[in-house]
């Protein structure tokens, strides 16, 4: 028995100051009951319990670039960040493309049991943008997120059949890295200032907005559900905006990096602020915190993409694409985000993305007889953070001071971080 | 040697006038002078990991009326040189014993690492399409020698300057001496972003009757200016330097083009050997202008 006192707990209408009582893997109650002898006791001051976090999008690198990360590593780093449920991205080495290696996948995922391991599958087969992925193999298997994170969908034609086919597997969702190649070519940075200054190669907001507005079109035509990864630009904002309104199933995330910093960070060449897409404007910026506070995007991912040290280590234009973002997405969140409002905080953080990937033992309210999946936050802890559970050092937050820190994280009523609590 | 503190020069943006004019000064105190031995038993190393054997020879050539040791380590070139190889170069370089480096290299932030990574002064030479320092000096010491003074004057830079390095460290230095800047070319040849806040100007025959220098650039198709327009004769008729256009410039402007030049395509030879060009004025500053470099690079004046 686990009891977490003086937990800061959204209850129907308004926020109260609980005692919440896990046994096995359930909450038995939420209220004010005295502790039972023999009790694991957590004393929680006012910090927000809630659902634990899910996170649409990981790469947990495992199989075939394990010294970046694997599934033990992710899984802590994870925990460590609040995380009950992550989508693992299929751009392994080899992809997550077929039946068989669908099933190797869940068989990794299923021997971690400190989190949930959603495994994701691609789009094309060796996602390779020509030809459809084994898409009955991997549903019958369960896999229902499908992207090929990393490329778009390069062929509008090919996108067409496969949300024509999608479309009649329940639930099934198409995922798609927004970013046409002909248009982004070999950039390292947002088209901007920084980048016209520098004379880098840029990636130009354009080329996000017109696959988005190009996916939404033929999801209105197909009926298929449709997820925005990684949205970056105000553009795509907009579209999104006008699908849903719309009555459109397109839904969205947002990684922190993007909340929280624009290309200006990007002046002196930092190796650790490169990924795709990139950093983009102030103004872009802007638009995608107002997006996740009015709800127009669904959800916080943090799109964590772990690379070694040493891959970092050189200059910008030959670093590899992509930072971590798993022990450091609440805080950059409540920091740059949500402030202090704690229901936007569990909505983007986790129910809004436990809905969209179809996971039903996340996201859930903290009442009695909801699953023990839970994080305790103190949304005023001031920490900088340093070094991280992941194999990988690659942060954009390392160094920074942030408002906001994960003290523990509950996976199905055990303690699977508790290093924020001393 | 003096005991004034060692600094490269990465990149011009944000030095001051004076630092700016110092150099000027400097530069022009060694035309025509005679082989010093200021920098005597200092070891300059070249590493050029892109084809250039003009800048390259300019400043072994610098070096040595310096008196300078000059090791050059300009790698195998038919060979793909990653980032990573340029690392070990400049760690072994600095190994082996090297007071200044001098980079030319197509990664932006080349010059700055190599500074990082070898705990010496690093002099650009040239990196990816940031900034070309030492020809951007060179460029105002050769302005200063025709007009007499940089304050005041219009200068049109003109051509693919989106690609262009040369065209950034202008944009870096020229206002900071007075000059004012336009920049002139086709949409897709112009930065698509201005951070600098300089005049921008599709209509080069709008331009030409109000600036002192016309300043042309070429294209570089290496870097895939050849698809950013039709592949046609276009880009002559509309922006290249020819006698009409010549015609149209003020009596006492002049032409400047960095090299090298697609004769017939941005310039005319007409324009090129003609009397308002002072192509060959900047090749010659080369040499007095990069010495000014090295030496304050290496303390060598107080």
């Amino acid at each position: 028995m686990i009891v977490i006192r003086n937990a800061s707990v959204l209850r129907a209408h308004e926020i109260e100051l609980c005692t919440v009582v896990i046994e096995g893997d359930t909450i038995t109650s939420v209220g004010t009951e005295p502790v039972a002898n023999g009790a694991r006791v957590i004393e929680a001051n006012g910090a927000w319990l809630g659902p634990g976090l899910v996170d649409l999008h990981v790469h947990l690198r495992d199989p075939g670039q394990t010294w970046k990360e694997d599934v033990g590593s992710g899984s802590r780093a994870a925990a460590a960040g609040g995380f009950t449920a992550m989508v693992a991205m299929p751009n392994t080495v080899p992809p997550v493309d077929g039946g068989s290696s669908a099933v190797a996948a869940l068989e990794r995922a299923r021997a971690v049991d400190t989190i949930d391991i959603v495994v994701a599958g691609t789009l094309t087969e060796g996602r390779a943008g020509k030809a459809m992925a084994g898409f009955d193999a991997m549903y019958e298997a369960g896999v229902r997120v499908f992207s090929d994170d990393g490329n778009a969908v390069p062929e509008a034609g090919l996108l067409r059949r496969i949300m024509a086919y999608l479309r009649d597997l329940p639930g099934a969702l198409v995922a798609e890295h927004a970013e046409d190649h002909s248009i982004a070519g070999e950039g390292h940075m947002h088209e901007g200032m920084v980048s016209a200054r520098l004379g880098i190669a840029g990636l130009p907001g354009v080329a996000e907005d017109v696959i988005v507005a190009r996916d939404i079109a033929i999801a209105a035509e197909t009926g298929a559900s449709l997820h925005i990864q990684h949205v970056s630009t105000a553009r795509s904002v907009e579209l999104i905006e006008d699908a849903r309104t719309a009555g459109l199933s397109v839904t969205s995330e947002v990684t922190p990096h993007h909340l929280a910093l624009d290309d200006s960070a990007l002046e002196g060449l930092d190796p650790n602020l490169k990924m795709y897409p990139p950093l983009r404007s102030a103004e872009d910026r802007a638009a995608l915190r107002s997006a996740v506070r009015d709800g127009v995007i669904d959800a916080i991912a943090t799109d964590h993409a772990p690379h070694a040290p040493s891959e970092k280590a050189v200059p910008f234009e030959e670093a590899p694409r992509g930072v971590i973002g798993l022990e450091t997405a609440a805080a950059a969140v409540a920091s740059f985000a949500v402030g202090d409002d704690q229901r936007i905080f569990f909505d983007r953080t986790s129910v809004a993305p436990a809905r969209i990937a179809g996971l039903e033992r996340q996201g859930r309210e903290v009442e009695a007889g909801s699953p023990a999946n839970l994080v305790l936050f103190d949304p005023a802890r001031r920490w900088v953070p340093g070094s991280f559970a992941s194999k990988s050092q690659n942060s954009p937050f390392a160094g920074m001071e942030l408002t906001g820190r994960v003290l523990a994280t509950i996976y199905e009523g055990r303690i699977s971080y508790e290093g924020g609590l001393a | 040697m003096s005991t004034r503190p060692r600094h490269g020069l990465v990149s011009l943006r944000g030095l001051s006038r004076d630092r700016l004019e110092g150099l000027l000064d400097r530069a022009q105190s060694y035309v025509g002078s005679q082989v010093s031995s200021d920098l005597a038993g200092a070891t300059v190393t070249t590493a050029f990991f892109e084809p250039s054997t003009r800048t390259r020879l300019s400043f072994e050539r610098a070096a040595h009326r310096l008196g300078a040791h000059v090791m050059d380590l300009s790698p195998d070139l038919s060979s793909t040189t990653k980032g990573e190889s340029f690392k070990d170069t400049i760690l072994t370089l600095s190994a082996i014993g090297t007071d200044l480096f001098v980079v030319r290299h197509w990664l932006a932030d080349a010059a700055d690492l190599a500074a990082e990574w070898s705990g010496r002064p690093v002099i650009n030479a040239g990196v990816g399409r940031r900034e070309h320092p030492t020809q951007t000096l060179i460029d105002a010491m050769t302005l200063r020698q025709e007009f007499g003074h940089l304050d005041g004057l219009r200068m049109a830079i003109v051509g693919d300057i989106s690609n262009s390095r040369v065209a950034r460290g202008h944009l870096e230095a020229f206002p900071t001496l007075g000059v004012k800047l336009t920049l002139v070319g086709p949409t897709p040849f112009l930065p698509n972003h201005n951070p600098w806040g300089v005049r921008v100007s599709t209509a080069l025959d709008d331009e030409l009757g109000d600036v002192d220098v016309v300043y042309l650039l070429r294209m570089q198709n290496e870097r895939g200016a050849a698809d950013a327009i039709p592949a046609d004769q276009s880009y002559a008729r509309r922006y290249g330097m020819n006698a009409e256009r010549l015609s149209m410039l003020k009596p006492a402007a002049v032409v400047m083009h960095p090299g090298p030049m697609n004769r017939g395509v941005e310039i005319d030879d007409a324009v090129a050997d003609g009397e308002r060009s002072l192509i060959l004025e900047q090749v010659a500053n080369g040499v007095p202008l990069r010495m000014a470099v090295i030496a304050e690079a290496l303390g060598g004046w107080g």
